[in-house]
């Protein structure tokens, strides 16, 4: 499977804003009365936002990841965009999340992993850059909302104050965070106090500020690994908006388990397999015309 | 409105209840019958035993304490009317668990960071937290010879001072401090450990994956939530210190005043030896020299309170602290 450069789909552009509604009562009925006749052939991707796919930021060539020498990600070769979602989907324990976590070298933190192959990011290799400096242009949101416990200004601030020996200012902090917040969406809800506990907001609203503390240092890339399971589906519309929004400015790679978040929100879907990359090709084209036996048997059976 | 849902003024509408029938426990098994019993007892029964103690104490006590008692120094007198009060004491009491706490809380956080955070290579890991179990399992007494022994060691002159004939007395206050720093750390160390093992891996990594280093993710994310296990550790320890009598009769020498050496004020105090509120209600009792039952009562009185109020005081400041970053920071 080498790396395939995206093409432009103009078909979901053109999907009527009318028609969104529809859309989703069909994929409850879907979900509720089993699968229909063909794959969802007849019905296009719910979004009606056009791609924006720019240059590349990162490529990955033969990357394998291995703990304890067993391989959990096997020879892995894509390239990430700026302005795209690419979602990675799979069964449990396929390797996405690992292959999600290596981008930015947090699996270095397992003391059994190791790994082979290269991947750059923008030409550079990821593995001769420092590693702050890296995950400061990779960053990350995690599945369950961690907010650190602290005040919601020195959530965000925590991201932007460098490791240097002088603190910046609150005041020179401000507007960036305020900037970072309003990118995640959550600034109107915390304006009048920013000076709250973290921890003392909703689930959804803690993921939004995970998120605005990811952007804060306007990464490149931001990886998110099931950035919505652990919320309920309103919270979860409005990160996939949010996301949505978000990739104008960053490329943004996200693990899900939920095929249906994939289909809103990916311009493109790599299928992992016990460890391989099996398929990767834009949204439509994976969910509607799959070219590999076990894809279609994965959508196939997750819809069903 | 829709009719039929009921206003918000007139919620109230049936009676609250706030549970339904159980089982009766006369269904239950012998077993688990006597399980039951005995966790009621048990619980009960040390309720009384622990209000016994505060009643006794506070009866005896109270009958005894003479406010003057806190103010005027101890003297060596047959006569209890001039054998004066436990303020000497008091201030021991107080120098040593300050002292004690101050090196052993910082030192215990610290060895519990490494060994939870980095701990590698993992066999000095496991070395170092062995010591600190074989710490935690040793009598102060044994400690307390040890510590003497050390202390009287010539390059440690200067934590107490030189006898007449030229050796190193060996007893002082920050030899008891340092030593009790030891009963109190393995305390102070679980309690960091264990609260550290509690946070998620992902709240770290939630911190290295915005590019800061370990050691940055200790000190900003994970050291602030552990306030709370941190407070409850060093409490128990100063409980251990304020109790110790062994390590005070061997390193501070239970000298009945205290009295400093010379050199500048403040050290010239911690050179010096003196005593504490243990070792002046043993030298009060019955078994000890001094026999006044009356100023044993009133010394351990004292004591009592100002450990229920250090217990207090300080479940106050780690609720203060947990408060400000709401919870241990935990949840999830």
């Amino acid at each position: 499977m080498g790396a395939e450069e995206p093409g432009l789909h103009a078909p979901c552009a053109l999907a009527p804003q009318g028609k969104v509604g529809e859309n989703v009562t069909m994929s409850i009925n879907q979900l509720v009365f089993g699968p229909p006749a063909p794959l969802p052939m007849t019905s296009p991707p719910l979004r009606a936002v056009d791609t924006l796919t720019g240059p590349e930021r990162m490529r990955l060539q033969d990357i394998s990841v291995f703990y304890d020498g067993v391989a959990a990600v096997k020879q892995a070769s894509l390239s990430i965009h700026k302005g795209e979602v690419l979602a990675l989907i799979g069964p449990s324990g396929c390797g996405k999340t690992t292959l999600l976590r290596t981008l930015n070298r947090l699996t270095e933190l397992t003391p059994n992993a190791s790994h082979s192959g290269t991947i750059t990011l923008d030409g550079d290799d990821i593995h001769e850059l420092e590693d702050t400096k890296l995950r400061a242009r990779v960053s990350m949101v995690f599945q369950q909302p961690n907010p650190f416990p602290m005040s919601i200004f020195d959530n965000v601030a925590f991201a932007l104050r460098e490791q240097s020996r002088r603190r910046p200012r609150r005041r020179e902090l401000e507007p960036l965070v305020k900037q970072a917040l309003q990118r995640a969406g959550l600034y109107e809800e915390v304006a009048n106090n920013l000076d709250r506990p973290a921890l003392r907001l909703s689930g959804g609203q803690q993921q939004r500020l995970c998120i605005a503390r990811a952007i804060a240092n306007n990464p490149e890339i931001l990886l998110m690994d099931e950035p919505c399971s652990a919320l309920d589906p309103r919270s979860t519309a409005v990160i996939e908006d949010l996301i949505l929004q978000l990739r104008s400015d960053l490329a943004v790679v996200i693990v899900t388990h939920n095929l249906q978040q994939a289909r809103r929100i990916a311009d493109r879907v790599a299928f992992m397999y016990l460890g391989d990359l099996v398929e990767l090709a834009d949204a439509r084209e994976l969910f509607e015309s799959p070219r590999e036996e076990r894809t279609r048997e994965y959508i196939a059976g997750a819809f069903g | 409105m829709a009719a039929g849902e009921p206003q918000p003024a007139a919620l109230p509408l049936a009676p609250q209840r706030r549970g339904g029938r159980r089982s009766s426990v006369r269904s239950w098994r012998r077993g688990d019958q006597l399980i039951y019993a005995l966790a009621w007892i048990a619980g009960l029964g040390l309720c009384v035993v622990a209000s016994a103690i505060v009643i006794f104490l506070a009866v005896k006590g109270l009958q005894y304490l003479d406010p003057k008692l806190l103010v005027t120094r101890p003297s060596a007198a047959v006569n209890q009317a001039n054998s004066g009060g436990f303020l000497d004491p008091l201030i021991g009491t107080l120098t040593t668990a300050a002292l004690g706490t101050l090196i052993a809380t910082p030192l215990a956080v610290i060895t519990a960071v490494w060994v939870v955070e980095y701990g590698r290579p993992r066999w000095l890991a496991g070395i170092v937290e062995t010591s600190i179990e074989m710490i935690a399992g040793t009598p102060d007494i044994v400690i307390a010879i040890f510590g003497l022994a050390f202390f009287q060691l010539g390059i440690f002159a200067p934590f107490s001072f030189r006898a007449s004939g030229g050796g190193v007395y060996g007893r002082s206050f920050l030899a008891a401090g340092i030593m009790m720093s030891l009963i109190a750390l393995p305390l102070t160390y679980t309690a960091t450990r264990n609260g550290l093992r509690a946070i998620p891996r992902h709240r770290r990594e939630a911190s290295y994956a915005l590019g800061k280093t370990r050691i940055a993710t200790i000190r900003r994310v994970l050291l602030p939530s552990l306030r709370p296990d941190i407070a409850t550790g060093a409490t128990l320890g100063l409980g251990r210190i304020i109790g110790s009598t062994a390590i005070v009769v061997l390193l501070l020498g239970a000298t009945l005043q205290n009295i400093p050496q010379n050199g500048a004020p403040l050290i010239g105090f911690l050179r010096g030896t003196g005593s504490t509120l243990p070792s002046y209600i043993f030298f009060n009792s019955p078994a000890g020299e001094g026999n006044a039952p009356q100023k044993a009562y009133a010394a351990a009185f004292v004591l009592l309170i100002i450990v229920l109020g250090l217990n207090w005081a300080v479940g106050r400041i780690s609720r203060i602290g947990a408060s400000a970053s709401l919870s241990t920071g935990r949840m999830s």
